[in-house]
């Protein structure tokens, strides 16, 4: 398939000498679900905000659809519906007038009957005459989304689409995520929640530090990133390993009253039941367990270590 | 698509609602505070006042009046109206659109003057019933009326790009455009000041503006009607030289 995004040596550095990218190469294939995942400061807004528009690059060239986003930005923004991390609405306006808006702001021709049916996909049709400003945060999202989609767009953004959205709202997203894919809408969702590249993305790319460091399918990635971590509060602090138990991959933590095993839950041996019979020889008592998956955060550090 | 004139609908329409939103602010509050100097100066003190050029004073001030609130009025339109996407964060989907810079600018001085010309049509029917007026040159007077909604909605326009802050928007228009106009000759002829603060007027634009202005309403100008015109076109050159630079740089709107 031939991308329908595709970024190349994208370059920025801000007017205060911070460099949010640095030479970015990437390809959205259409009709993907592609996650976009990275730490806060990581460049993931820049990146989405060079391909919308709203931030000028310093070098490098990305073109939608075949359209270069400068020389040709009609035919490249028109394909490009934006919802922002923040909540930016027009605080005094009513829902249907702010939707309605967007979809003329883009060049297409009104119809009510389209609008109708967006607003009632995101539940947002009984409060098509409210004032946005009372609205809940949540809802907020909603119209952002409404707004986002008024144009009919072929690429869809979504930056940051679940900070602090309740379950209810996050599993709609989710599930309208997916309709849109179905009608050939390609999806770039940024994020630092794993479930949600987990739940929803095709491939998912890391940045760091203004770098893309990996972009893989999902199911390769989930192999590398599926690491788990058994930690087991000892009745007893321990001074060391027990040298019965050298042959585990222990680490000692929280001051010697905990045992950390970490050990990869895509395998069919984890190796736990091994572990658990050699402490209980060994003489190890432990008054509470848990199993914890790894923290993206944590995988970044590790990703961003391999690096270097 | 050469020209999104559906985005340029868009934006007209949206900035049109606001105003009809806040109708008791755009319109009924420069109405009423206009009509508050008519009864003032025209009917109180101005029946004291002697005629100036063969106008009797309460109508003397009327085109002075109308450029007063024309000008206000353009600017706090057109700078609050692109100001607040910046400060809502709302400018985001502006940034992000299909539309040119110069659709962007049509769309919002368009409205903004449009909303001022109303204000200032609702004033001259205002005016009427407090003082005779005459209008010798009404054709005249509809180019001044538009030229300077026009050029003044395109310098409140970069006074909104320039603003960081509330305090900055009301700035220019309390400091600088206020005392301008009030200095303008609205009120009274610039033959009437002594020598040196007559030539000192030559350097305020305002004048110009109130000067033509009136000359299309009564056929008596400060200065030649040929001057006032120019005038006005050097300033609506240099406002448009300014509307070029911000979008050619993307100052204060793209980093």
């Amino acid at each position: 398939m031939s991308p329908i995004i595709s970024i190349t040596g994208l370059a920025k550095t801000y007017a205060t000498g911070f460099q949010a990218l640095k030479s970015v190469d990437l390809e959205i294939e259409k009709g993907e679900i592609f996650a976009l995942l990275g730490p806060n400061g990581a460049g993931k807004t820049t990146l989405i905000s060079i391909v919308c528009g709203i931030v000028m690059p310093s070098e490098g060239t990305v073109t939608v659809g075949g359209h270069d986003i400068q020389s040709d930005f009609r035919a490249a923004r028109e394909m490009i519906g934006l919802v922002p991390q923040e909540l930016f609405t027009d605080h005094f306006e009513s829902v249907w007038a702010s939707v309605s808006y967007s979809r003329g702001l883009f060049g297409k021709k009104r119809d009510d009957a389209f609008v109708e049916k967006t607003l009632k996909d995101l539940s947002l049709w009984d409060k098509r005459d409210s004032k946005i400003l009372t609205l809940s945060g949540g809802m907020k999202r909603r119209v952002l989304i409404a707004k986002a989609l008024a144009h009919e767009p072929r690429v869809l953004f979504l930056d940051e689409p679940t900070a602090g959205v309740d379950v209810e709202l996050r599993r709609d997203m989710w599930a309208l995520v997916r309709k849109l894919r179905e009608t050939g809408v390609t999806i770039i969702l940024t994020t630092h929640y794993i479930e949600e590249a987990e739940e929803m993305a095709d491939r998912i790319g890391v940045i760091s530090k203004g770098e893309i460091i990996v972009v893989e399918k999902k199911a390769d990635l989930m192999t590398k990133l599926g690491r788990k971590e058994l930690r087991l509060a000892l009745q007893e602090p321990l001074s060391e390993i027990p040298t019965s138990l050298a042959g585990h991959q222990l680490e000692l933590g929280a001051e010697g009253s905990e045992l950390v095993y970490t050990y990869d839950a895509q395998r069919d041996r984890t190796g736990i039941t091994g572990l658990l019979t050699d402490l209980a020889a060994a003489g190890v008592h432990f008054r509470d367990l848990q199993t914890k998956q790894s923290s993206l955060e944590e995988i970044f550090v590790d990703l961003v270590k391999d690096k270097r | 698509m050469i020209v999104n004139h559906r985005a340029v609908g868009a934006i007209y329409r949206f900035e049109m609602a606001r105003a009809w939103r806040t109708v008791m602010q755009s319109v009924i509050s420069p109405v009423l505070s206009t009509s508050l100097y008519f009864v003032v100066f025209g009917a109180a003190i101005g029946s004291r006042i002697q005629e100036i050029d063969g106008v009797a004073y309460g109508a003397y001030i009327v085109p002075g009046l109308i450029m007063l609130t024309l000008l206000t009025q353009s600017i706090a339109n057109a700078s609050f109206g692109i100001y607040f996407p910046r400060f809502a964060g709302t400018i985001y989907e502006l940034l992000s659109a299909p539309v040119s810079f110069f659709e962007v600018v049509v769309a919002y001085v368009g409205a903004a003057a449009t909303k001022s010309i109303i204000i200032g049509l609702i004033m001259l029917g205002t005016a009427a019933l407090f003082v005779p007026l005459r209008i010798e040159h009404p054709v005249w007077m509809v180019c001044f009326l538009l030229l300077t909604a026009i050029t003044f909605s395109l310098f409140g326009f970069i006074i909104g790009i320039w603003a960081d802050g509330f305090e900055k928007l009301q700035l220019v228009p309390l400091l600088i455009v206020t005392p301008l106009t009030f200095l303008g000759g609205a009120f009274y002829s610039i033959d009437m000041l002594p020598p040196f603060w007559r030539t000192v007027s030559l350097f305020n634009p305002v004048v110009y503006l109130v000067s033509g202005f009136r000359w299309s309403f009564f056929g008596q100008s400060d200065v030649g009607v040929e001057v006032s015109l120019a005038m006005t076109f050097l300033f609506l050159a240099l406002c448009l030289t300014g509307v070029w630079w911000i979008f050619k740089t993307g100052y204060r709107l793209k980093a």
